[in-house]
């Protein structure tokens, strides 16, 4: 018994004339695997985004009607307007900014380890990664397939999101670069929402089962998201300084306060001044305005006593540059870690 | 052509040594039966050729000389791995379109027929489907790629004799239409004995025995005698594994030109696959002799100890 007859071609021939398999085999390949997760990313962004449509036209109207209250500095047009503040303060500007901040997370922890995980738990990349379409392929048009979905879905949904939030925006009491909405909106989210899912292939592929994977994926998000709205945001330019008296509380995010006297530095602090502070400046009470906030008070406080304060901020024109910067870095961050993925699928884990 | 080609082949998973200097060379045109005990590296072995693992030291090569998993192995080869995985939660018709899609050649018309005559429901999900039916699907899967090689990792360990049977007869009929090479790892050594024409025993990851079936029976023999004198005869002779039943010793020698006549009160048969097999198992030490005729290869397939 022989098939010596069948001898093939010249190694060098035949290996030449052999043509990758097209990227596009995969798209159905990753529907079929992924499609669970995927139909249940679009229940859960489009239940969302249903209900971001009805308030937010509510939101819309409402601020509309405040602000379009003539003669605009009466006292009750103000009132409109604070009572507009008021009204949605926490269920409509807090509450889902705060549930938005784990849509990233959750789309990259639910899509990101099955990839991986899921084969190697279950033994079925004994079938996958010895077909004829190459494991190393397999895995990046994977990744890149469910990256692109992902992140495009996370982008429909922050517009819907931009325009709800935008009352809030306008009546000046928020930040637009607070740490807890300046992700949400603009560009950053569709690549917050890349980078949870990098992580969780990556997560996948190290740790082998997808629950613990998925675990692993939601804790550093979390670590990550922490650690950038926390200490490295501030730092993507570099701060301008003014009186404390000048800055607008909605448009400027102060990094650091200290005061002068002499052209001495005397004291420093971060965030709201002390209760020690306080009572040691101003034993007659603060007075808060709405632009300038406490600070702004205690600076006047301050100045009655000879002393100047002083403000790093970073101005809220600074978003879009902002928007810019943490992106590239988060797309750069995301493409290394689907890179160090597919190199460690094609070095071979077994 | 060598299917699988591999010189002193190494793989170590920590402290454990899956594979040591295992060197051996299959020819294209056989239906190979890997055999050992657990532990003797037959798994280790057939996911080196399908490029599933990397060796730890010296190499494989398959298909006359390619890299396993180099685009052109993954293309002519199709393996099955253990326990036949396959995604539990996709329906067959699933699977035949994920498999054509993730390969250059795929016959979907003559696996649904296959399937069909098979008697299992296309609709039905693979997770639903009995162990046989399981088993023939992800062989089915792999013979519709038209592959060179098929490597087959313990495919009827979980089947019955039945099942076993009809897996065998399609694997023997893709053989006879399509030429193509087949290793199988497998426990059943009854089964192997009726499909398998050549034969690569390993022993604790080395390769004890390597040869054609044919032509490394041709050179034992099975010699029944007397008990009492078994142990002065067998000084004589080259044993391979000796073993009584009664009053009777069964002596599974080799054979050499230079034997004597047969003492009186000893009977000489022909050796079975099976018994063979089992023989050279027992005796883990004991290696096959080099035959005549066994080819350019044969060097590479002898046990060096």
């Amino acid at each position: 018994m022989t098939t010596l007859a069948a001898l093939p071609a010249p190694v060098h021939l035949e290996d030449a004339s052999l043509q990758p398999l097209p990227w596009r085999r995969m798209a159905w390949v990753t529907w079929r695997q992924h499609r669970v997760a995927l139909v249940g990313l679009a229940v859960l962004l489009g239940s969302a985004a249903v209900y971001l449509w009805l308030q937010g036209r509510q939101i819309h109207h409402a601020y509309g009607t405040a602000v379009g209250c003539h003669a605009a500095t009466s006292g009750a047009c103000v009132n409109a307007i604070n009572y507009f503040t008021s009204t949605y303060n926490l269920t409509a500007r807090k509450i889902p900014a705060l549930l938005i901040q784990t849509v990233p997370a959750l789309i990259g922890a639910f899509l990101g380890p099955p990839v991986l995980a899921r084969e190697l738990e279950n033994g079925t990349f004994r079938y996958a990664w010895t077909q004829g379409f190459g494991r190393w392929r397999w895995t990046l048009a994977k990744l890149v397939f469910l990256a692109f979905l992902a992140a495009t879905a996370a982008e429909l949904f922050s517009l819907l999101w931009s325009w709800y939030y935008q009352p809030f925006i306008a009546d000046g009491q928020t930040n637009p670069l607070a740490a807890f909405i300046f992700n949400l909106r603009g560009v950053t989210f569709a690549f917050w929402t890349l980078v949870a899912f990098a992580i969780g292939g990556f997560a996948g592929l190290l740790i082998h089962r997808v629950v613990p994977a998925l675990v692993a994926t939601l804790a550093t998000y979390a670590g990550l998201a922490l650690v950038v709205g926390v200490f490295l945001r501030q730092h993507y330019l570099t701060p301008l300084i003014a009186r404390q008296q000048n800055l607008l509380a909605s448009s400027a995010w102060v990094t650091g306060n200290w005061a002068t006297k002499g052209g001495r530095t005397v004291f420093s602090f971060t965030g709201a001044p002390t209760n020690n502070m306080l009572g040691l400046f101003c034993p007659s009470g603060v007075t808060v305005k709405p632009s300038s906030g406490l600070v702004g008070g205690f600076a006047q406080c301050l100045s009655q006593h000879g002393y100047t304060l002083w403000a790093s901020y970073q101005p809220a024109s600074r978003f879009w540059p902002f928007q810019w910067i943490e992106s590239g870095w988060l797309l750069a961050l995301s493409a290394l870690l689907i890179a160090a993925t597919v190199w460690l699928v094609r070095r071979r884990v077994g | 052509m060598n299917v699988i080609e591999a010189d002193g082949l190494v793989k170590r998973y920590g402290s454990t040594w899956a594979l040591r200097e295992c060197s051996l060379a299959i020819p294209a045109g056989h239906v190979t039966a890997l055999v050992g005990p657990n532990g003797s590296g037959k798994t280790t072995l057939l996911s080196l050729a399908a490029g599933l693992a990397a060796p730890s030291a010296g190499a494989v090569t398959v298909l006359g000389g390619r890299t396993p998993g180099s685009p052109i192995a993954l293309d002519g080869i199709a393996f099955v791995a253990q326990d036949t995985p396959l995604y539990k939660n996709l329906s067959v018709v699933d699977m035949l379109h994920l498999t054509s899609n993730l390969n250059r050649r795929f016959d979907k018309a003559s696996a649904q027929a296959r399937l069909t005559e098979l008697g299992i429901p296309l609709k039905r999900k693979a997770g639903k489907l009995s162990g046989g039916q399981q088993a023939q699907l992800a062989l089915t899967l792999a013979l519709a790629r038209r592959p060179r090689l098929l490597l087959l990792d313990e495919p009827m360990a979980m089947l019955d004799p039945l099942a076993r049977h009809d897996f065998m007869a399609t694997v023997m009929a893709a053989m006879a239409d399509d030429g193509v090479s087949v290793v199988l790892s497998s426990h059943v050594l009854a089964e192997l004995e009726r499909v398998a024409d050549y034969l690569v025993l390993l022993s604790q990851g080395r390769v004890q025995v390597a040869g054609e079936v044919e032509d490394l029976l041709a050179r034992h023999r099975l010699l029944t005698g007397p008990a009492a004198e078994a142990e002065r005869y067998s000084e004589r002779l080259s044993v391979v594994h000796a073993s009584r039943g009664g009053s009777q010793a069964h002596l599974l020698v080799r054979q050499n030109a230079t034997d004597g006549p047969l003492p009186p009160g000893w009977e000489s048969h022909p050796v079975g696959l099976e018994e063979f097999t089992l023989a050279y198992l027992r005796e883990p030490d004991a290696a096959a002799p080099p035959g005549p005729g066994r080819g350019p290869d044969a060097e590479l397939s002898e046990v060096t100890t």
